[in-house]
């Protein structure tokens, strides 16, 4: 294959086939929205790689330009550009009617998952010292009240979870409570979903709000045996010169 | 008339309005209307007691959004063109070389003409401010009162040094030119004065300071120090010179299309070039300075910075990633064509390598633009299990972007120093060891940054912010620092093999600098929407509540659309004043223009051959032969 914009063509089928049907056998299906950024990505990469010299520029813009004018095409080549000039509108009108046709799908989230909490938990310190005892009896804690959702294993996956859309979170995952204070948890622990703000689309988390069932002090002995149990420490500004 | 103001707000800024403005109101009163005194100060109470004002159509809120960011940007490129003006002019100087003091009195150029509507445009947004912000601006004189004096001085003397500093150009020459170095100097020292002074208004928007007793200037100073002030001097200041590179390099795009001689196209290459490399070379160490930035707002107040980094805000800096990623690309492509045109013949040799680099380039874009949680339809999120994508969710986290960034800093810099490379045959003896280790010391460094990023998923978080983010960061610099010497001690005695022709650059060339001035300028007004409403709804954080009926933070679609309309404009607005400070040249073109370019070729190293374009001692060593 010389021609390089039959090579961008291959390499961007390549990557849709990848993206769209390869990846997800291994793991979820990637959305729409990062699919057509990763491609996005990929042509600029190809225009990049062909346009840099002048003779790139014509094998790879040569043959566009000749097709659009015509130039030298005939018998099933000049057919097959009016084929593409009668198909390609077509094509546009019809994305653009799936695209404005009403439908019961809901629109595209972006829902912010940390949030900034309220002034009053901010800044807010774990009162009990990191013992073995304290550990344990978070856990115990834990495993009774928050198990059923986020796991036994800390990993999200407890029996209720698959119940619950966004799904209970996963600490395991460096992408949550790794990310956060203690403080932070303490907040969303006591308040749930319904005390996130409206960024955080409250209405949609499923996160119980334990301030009526359970005591403060309980609230920070479950993270620090939350802590404990995924393997993860929370974000601090200061060194902790502990153990 | 809005005026929601709460009962602490009211008493927390009335009292103080009494003892500043109030007294000259009073005196006039008095002298006027002795017997009526008592009335005329309710009726100036009253006055006084407007706490907002609006603009019909538009809302004082937007109309204060556009004058601002206009006045910012003008700004910037006017305090940051006269640092690598001044540069520019201490390397013509050094290597006598008429050309550079040339480009350095064109940046002047385009610097004195915008300076005028830059102070336009801030004494509209004063105007605009005292009418529409009372309140806020009440308060703001009583704290900075004396810093507004200073202010006031530092313009007086910029002002002042600039029209020497311009005017005086071609009489300061010769034995005079030291003189004239220190005016550039000077120059520099009162623009960044008027820099940091006003910044720390701002900033103390953002980050205010308990302020104690004392006297004004006291008072002020303390407000002055404020914990983002430096952070932001620093960040603004780099920024600037960022701006301006890549306005600059823009303009010499634009002459370059529009020129009609080899003089003229020859000229503006070269200057399109030198505006393209400040203004990359002024982009490495941003990120950087952003990141301390961050750190202080995190450390000032957690809150704002989770709404800044994690929050509503978050998506900015998507955005921001994505701008960036088009910046870099952009100032790569532009490099890698200068490497096909300007060297010819080299085209063919330069492709693997440049394709290495344009895989690493995407390949970190890629990871830099994945957001931590995804846009995704409600079948979509079920089937990940949420927004986070079990696998590419990684790539969301602070450890990954900090990785890419460093990599794509990394890869945009040895793009640089292979342009500097090209077309030459290094004939010192240690020329080879040298590349060896050279090779050697990048290929250790980025696996180095890549397990430090991959290692940070597994630390505690302050010890990746505390250790490994630095080194990361330590070792790019490093790089940065050991290869730029040693490139240049091996060029010294390097051969040159192919020589580098100016005015060759394709039309695409022109606009890919239009193109990074564009982002530049869509980046700038971006971040500073990122800024000022990760204040929400204070004007001046915890201490005054916004009671106006804008206390509210746009939608990002919103705010999207505003930063295009601001860019619009300031594109708009520049490309007026430049087309009107160049409107003489078509006239008189002859003489200047030709002297510019007696010989495009003639390029000889001296102090500087990176900024030459990488061909030094072309002329020297043909002469030689
Ligand atoms: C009814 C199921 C359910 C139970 C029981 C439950 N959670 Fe949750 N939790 C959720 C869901 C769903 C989310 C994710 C939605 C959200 O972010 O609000 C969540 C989110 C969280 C988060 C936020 C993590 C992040 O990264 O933002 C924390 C912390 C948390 N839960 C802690 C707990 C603790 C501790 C308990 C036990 C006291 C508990 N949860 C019990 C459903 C549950």
């Amino acid at each position: 294959m010389k021609n390089p914009l039959a090579k961008a063509g291959i390499l961007l089928v390549g990557m849709y086939v990848f993206l769209k049907f390869i990846l997800p056998q291994f793991t979820a299906p990637l959305p729409a929205s990062l699919i057509f950024l990763y491609l996005a990505l990929t042509f600029a990469a190809s225009t990049i790689f062909f346009t840099m010299s002048g003779a790139g520029l014509e094998d790879f813009m040569g043959p566009v330009g000749r097709f659009l004018t015509g130039e030298g095409q005939s018998g099933i080549a000049g057919t097959a550009r009016i084929l593409v000039f009668l198909v390609f509108p077509l094509l546009v009108g019809w994305q653009t009617y799936t695209k404005l046709a009403p439908s019961d799908a809901p629109p595209a989230e972006n829902r912010t998952i940390h949030p900034a909490p309220p002034g009053e938990f901010v800044g807010l310190a774990n009162p009990f010292p990191k013992t073995q005892d304290n550990i344990m009896m978070g856990k115990g804690l834990y495993a009774a009240f928050c198990s059923p959702c986020h796991g036994a294993n800390f990993d999200g996956k407890g029996p209720a979870a698959p119940g619950f859309n966004p799904p209970p979170a996963n600490f395991s995952d460096p992408g949550t409570i790794a990310q956060l204070q203690e403080a932070y948890l303490f907040w969303r622990i006591k308040k749930g979903g319904v005390g996130l703000p409206i960024e955080g689309m409250p209405w949609k988390s499923a996160m119980p709000r334990w301030e009526f069932e359970l005591p403060d002090d309980w609230i920070w002995k479950i993270i620090m045996g939350e802590y404990d149990g995924a393997h993860q420490s929370p974000r601090t500004w200061e060194e902790e010169e502990e153990e | 008339m809005k005026s929601r103001g709460t009962v602490e707000n009211l008493q927390s800024w009335l009292p103080k309005v009494k003892h500043s403005s109030l007294s000259g109101w009073s005196v006039f009163w008095v002298l006027l209307l002795l017997p009526a005194f008592v009335w005329a100060q309710d009726a100036a109470t009253q006055a006084m007691s407007v706490e907002y004002r609006d603009i019909p159509w538009i809302g004082s809120r937007n109309l204060v959004w556009i004058v601002a960011q206009q006045h910012l940007l003008l700004a910037g490129f006017v305090l940051g063109v006269p640092i690598f003006a001044w540069i520019c002019e201490i390397v013509g100087w050094r290597s006598k070389e008429p050309r550079y003091d040339k480009l350095a009195k064109e940046f002047t150029k385009l610097l004195t003409s915008a300076y005028a509507t830059t102070a336009l445009f801030g004494g509209i947004l004063l105007f605009l401010l005292i009418g529409l912000y009372p309140k806020l601006m009440a308060y703001l004189s009583d704290v900075f009162f004396p810093s507004f004096i200073a202010y006031c001085i530092l313009f007086l003397l910029e002002t002042a040094t600039l029209y020497i500093y311009w005017y005086g150009w071609d009489a300061l020459q010769g034995n005079k030119k030291g003189l004239h170095i220190f005016l550039g100097f000077l120059l520099n020292l009162f623009a960044l004065g008027i820099m940091i002074v006003p910044n720390s208004w701002a900033t103390f928007q953002a980050s205010p300071v308990v302020l104690g007793d004392g006297t004004a200037i006291e008072r002020a100073w303390t407000a002055m120090q404020n914990p983002t002030w430096w952070p932001v001097n620093i960040h603004r200041l780099i920024a600037n010179v960022v701006l301006g590179g890549f306005i600059c390099g823009a303009y010499a795009g634009v002459r370059y299309l529009l020129a009609q001689t080899k003089e003229e196209k020859d000229h503006y290459d070269w200057m399109g070039y030198v505006g393209n490399f400040i203004g990359v070379f002024g982009m490495l160490p941003l990120p950087f300075a952003g990141y301390w930035l961050m750190r202080e707002v995190y450390q000032y107040n957690q809150q704002m910075g989770i709404t800044l980094m994690g929050g509503f805000l978050a998506w900015l800096f998507i955005l921001q990633a994505m701008l960036i990623g088009v910046l870099f690309l952009g100032a790569n492509y532009y490099f890698w064509m200068g490497i096909a045109y300007r060297i010819p013949g080299s085209a063919q040799s330069y492709k693997r390598p440049i394709l290495a680099m344009l895989v690493v380039l995407m390949v970190c874009l890629g990871v830099w633009m994945t957001p931590h949680s995804l846009v995704a339809s409600l079948a979509e999120a079920q089937l990940m299990g949420g927004t986070h994508h079990p696998l590419l969710g990684v790539f969301g986290v602070m450890s990954a972007k900090m990785t890419v960034s460093n990599l794509m800093i990394l890869v945009t810099f040895m793009s640089f120093i292979m342009y500097w490379r090209a077309g030459k045959q290094e004939t010192a003896a240690w020329a080879k060891v040298a590349k060896a280790v050279m090779g050697a010391l990048l290929a250790i460094g980025g696996i180095a940054v890549v397990v430090l990023g991959v290692w940070g998923y597994f630390v505690p978080a302050i010890i990746r912010i505390n250790y490994f983010s630095v080194a990361q960061v330590l070792i790019v610099l490093f790089i940065m620092v050991t290869f730029t010497p040693l490139t240049a001690l091996l060029m010294k005695s390097a051969k040159t093999t192919t020589e580098m022709v100016w005015g060759q650059m394709p039309i695409r060339a022109g606009y890919a600098l239009v193109l990074n001035a564009v982002m530049v300028i869509l980046l700038m007004s971006l971040m500073g929407y990122a800024r000022s409403s990760s204040r929400v709804h204070w004007h001046i954080y915890g201490v005054m509540r916004d009671t106006s009926e804008y206390a509210y933070s746009p939608a990002l679609g919103y705010a999207a659309a505003f930063m295009s309309l601001n860019t619009f404009l300031f594109c708009l607005l520049v490309s007026f004043i430049f087309w009107v400070a160049t409107m003489g040249d078509k006239v008189k073109k002859g003489p200047e223009q030709g002297q510019a370019a007696e010989d495009p070729t003639k390029i000889s190293g001296g102090v500087t051959p990176a900024m030459a374009g990488g061909a030094p001692r072309v002329g020297e060593e043909t002469l030689k032969i």
